[in-house]
């Protein structure tokens, strides 16, 4: 519909998160009120202390067809894990 | 305390709670008929966070009262010509426009006059102006960028918030009206001389309006009587029937 708000994802950083996680999408018609309609929308429960928006036809997405050709190359490459290495204890937490 | 300094402060508890009560039950009226999803939010967290703030108020306003009543007695079991809300507020919704003109012309004056409050002599009404001043601050925000957005928008939007601006003009002189009791309170240093807060007002105003291409009509006699009680318009009692008539059916009910 070409009277419709565009749509934008929605990025929240958590009160202890180190990384925005995707949460949700709106509409707005502009990246400032996009920011405050998430304000508004998804942080009421105090889930955020930061906010991104993405205009949702910025993001190139991958294909869900080319799933198998993408993804399934790497389901038999187990050596790939790091999980055939001691680790020492002094290292702590990987 | 003298008797006097108290039934003045508590007249000025009464004002500030019945503004917040009154415009977030206004707010509330939107719930679920906001013209979008995220307006719809945005408007009935906004009445929430007046409702939040019409408690503390009230309930300071029976601290100081000191017969018992409680804030929802204040609240649910007066009637019209004992309320002290501005005009302004108690006016109808009608449309999104009027909505968020209504909102804007408060804001702008409720966030001055609560970075005033915050300075007060009486220091239970700084702490609540304190915690307020944080919410209306992005009120303000929030409903000025959107009359600026449907002010220099369409001819149809434009229209509209003009429309708006003629009908609620008349309204914005009493928030700078004094009486006795501002003269008590200003004395006494809890709160602002109202008429100082005109200059600050004008110009915030002014800034967003030329920004949304608005022109603020001249009005030659304020519309006034709702805060000093004298006489309401007939909207508020229709709000009230609506809002009360739960403690009126059911008396004492609780959730």
């Amino acid at each position: 519909m070409q009277n419709e708000w565009p749509l934008w994802e929605i990025f929240i950083r958590g009160q202890h998160g180190l990384s925005h996680r995707h949460v949700g999408s709106l509409h707005a018609p502009d990246a400032e009120t996009a920011v405050r309609n998430a304000r508004d929308v998804y942080t009421r429960r105090s889930e955020g202390v930061s906010i991104w928006v993405v205009e949702a036809a910025q993001i190139t997405a991958s294909d869900p067809d080319a799933k198998e050709a993408m993804f399934e190359p790497a389901e038999d490459k187990v050596y790939r894990h790091p999980t055939f290495y001691d680790i020492p204890d002094d290292a702590g937490h990987m | 305390m003298s008797g006097n300094t108290n039934a003045s402060l508590f007249e000025f508890l009464l004002r500030q709670g019945d503004n917040t009560l009154v415009l977030g039950q206004r707010l509330s009226e939107w719930c679920g008929h906001g013209p979008v999803l995220e307006e719809d939010i945005a408007l009935a967290n906004i009445a929430l966070d007046l409702v939040g703030q019409t408690q503390l108020w009230l309930a300071l306003a029976c601290e100081v009262e000191g017969t018992g009543r409680s804030a929802d007695d204040l609240a649910m079991l007066r009637d019209v010509w004992d309320f002290r809300n501005l005009l302004l507020v108690e006016q109808p919704n009608r449309d999104f426009g009027m909505t968020i003109l209504r909102q804007f012309l408060f804001d702008q004056w409720h966030l001055l006059q609560l970075h005033a409050l915050a300075e007060s002599s009486e220091d239970r009404v700084a702490a609540i102006a304190t915690k307020a001043e944080r919410e209306v601050r992005y009120h303000v925000e929030r409903s000025s960028e959107a009359v600026i957005a449907l002010g220099d928008g369409t001819e149809e939007s434009h229209g509209r918030m003009q429309g708006a601006l003629d009908r609620l003009t008349p309204y914005i002189g009493e928030m700078f009206e004094a009486d006795a009791v501002d003269a008590a309170l200003v004395r006494d240093g809890v709160a602002p001389e109202p008429a100082r807060l005109k200059p600050a007002y004008d110009s915030a105003v002014a800034a967003v309006l030329s920004e949304a291409t608005l022109s603020m009509p001249s009005v030659p006699v304020a519309q006034t009587g709702g805060r000093s009680g004298k006489r309401h318009t007939e909207h508020l009692g229709h709000m009230l029937t609506q809002m009360q008539w739960l403690q009126r059916a059911y008396p004492g009910a609780e959730w």
